[in-house]
């Protein structure tokens, strides 16, 4: 063992890259269409909870259109259609909570009322801050019916600031990145409305 | 032939990975903040940990003394990876309870250490089982640590255990104390630590009253 050049050590240890990469890159193989498959489901059923099924009759993952938003990011815009119009749009939007970015959903109906709002990843704290999820608080779907001027555009922020929304007991900075950004995603739906509604 | 016994006692409390080794911290202060995180991320590690030990046994004879360090993490990164990637496409409810922290056990010095402490000079079988022995011992801990601090902390054992373990566990599932009365700071990053404390005391007062030598962490192997 001791005598070996350092070819051999080169040798070993390539070969067995090469293996367990051969046995990786089966396994992607195998379990690549199933974890696209899972990716999708995820997404619909996030979706369902900011669109009612009522309000439409298409597949809102198939009619999505890409819009840039006012960072020149592009927002993938679900669509749900009824009878062959635009009956109501979801897209992601982000908030800044305690603890990093806050992933969320929102749905909007073609009058720019909030069909639906869902937190769909975040780190606040426990106990504190992550009220924003259904199952603990049902602060969320309080957005539900809301849109800019119900209530007036200056009062979207939390009581603390003047405004209109609750804060939680011990948790401000939480509601208040979640009120702003679903602020911004209304925003974002007043100045693109026309390019959401337009039917391609 | 390989003392069996001596393998499952010294994986579960002689020589625990959490409570003796030490290793793992990382993990272990980190997914605790439920019973159920504790016990899914133990279980996910177990299995890290059976499968690289017993491929590093298989294949120690040609794994030559200079590279056995890469080779080792070579073999437990792709095991985490397999394991992540059929959890995610055939059993994705509890990838998306554990997913975060799968790619974790890579760093977690605990599969290493059994690699090269047991796997590197034993047959494949006791390495499959020290590695399922740690594995149990590592889920034990990780398990009470979580339990206390969701009880001080959220009032609530095994919480959300249906999601982890399928709905037949729903009976699991219950309520210490009453709802928004928990103690915040068991849950929080200084909790993690406060139980993991307590619970070494608590395992050196336990040898102590058995009259052992107190071991120094790390210090004993195999």
């Amino acid at each position: 063992m001791s005598e070996q050049r350092p070819i051999t050590h080169a040798v070993v240890l390539g070969a067995f890259c090469l293996g367990f990469g051969v046995l990786l890159a089966a396994t992607d193989l195998v379990t690549h269409e199933s974890i696209a498959q899972r990716k999708v489901e995820d997404l619909q059923n996030s979706l369902v909870q900011v669109i009612p099924t009522s309000i439409h009759d298409n597949n809102p993952v198939k009619d999505a259109v890409n819009v840039k938003d006012d960072a020149g990011k592009d927002v993938t815009v679900y669509r749900a259609m009824k009878d062959g119009k635009i009956t109501g749009v979801a897209y992601a939007i982000e908030g800044t909570g305690y603890g990093g970015p806050i992933s969320l959903i929102m749905g909007v109906d073609a009058d720019g009322k909030i069909l639906g709002v869902r937190a769909t990843a975040f780190k606040e704290t426990p106990g504190l801050g992550d009220k924003i999820d259904p199952a603990k608080s049902d602060w969320i779907i309080r957005f539900t019916g809301l849109s800019l001027g119900n209530p007036a555009e200056d009062k979207w922020k939390v009581k603390k600031d003047g405004g209109y929304f609750d804060q939680f007991a011990g948790a401000t900075i939480t509601p208040r990145g979640v009120v702003a950004a679903i602020k911004g995603g209304l925003d974002f739906f007043s100045a693109h409305k026309a390019e959401f509604l337009e039917v391609r | 032939m390989a003392d069996y016994g001596r393998i499952f006692k010294d994986g579960l409390w002689e020589n625990n990975g959490v409570l003796c080794q030490m290793l793992g911290m990382c993990p272990t202060m980190a997914m605790t903040t439920s019973a159920t995180n504790g016990l899914g991320m133990g279980l996910a590690t177990l299995v890290v940990m059976a499968t690289s030990n017993l491929l590093i046994a298989a294949l120690r004879g040609y794994i030559t003394q200079q590279v056995r360090i890469p080779v080792f993490i070579l073999i437990i990164a792709a095991m985490v990876t397999l394991v992540d990637l059929t959890m995610n496409a055939y059993m994705h409810e509890l990838y998306k309870v554990l997913g975060l922290f799968i790619p974790l056990i890579v760093s977690n010095c605990l599969p290493l250490g059994r690699a090269e402490v047991f796997a590197a000079k034993e047959p494949a079988l006791p390495s499959f089982c020290d590695g399922l022995a740690m594995g149990l011992g590592f889920t034990a801990a990780l398990t009470v640590i979580g339990a206390m601090r969701e009880i001080v902390g959220s009032g609530t054992l095994f919480a959300d255990a249906s999601l982890l373990l399928g709905p037949a566990f729903k009976f699991m599932e219950l309520r210490i104390l009453p709802q928004d009365t928990g103690i915040l700071v068991a849950v929080l990053p200084p909790g993690g630590f406060l139980a993991t404390g307590l619970l070494l005391a608590g395992k050196r007062l336990l040898d102590i009253r058995a009259g052992k030598p107190i071991a120094m962490a790390g210090a004993h192997s195999v």
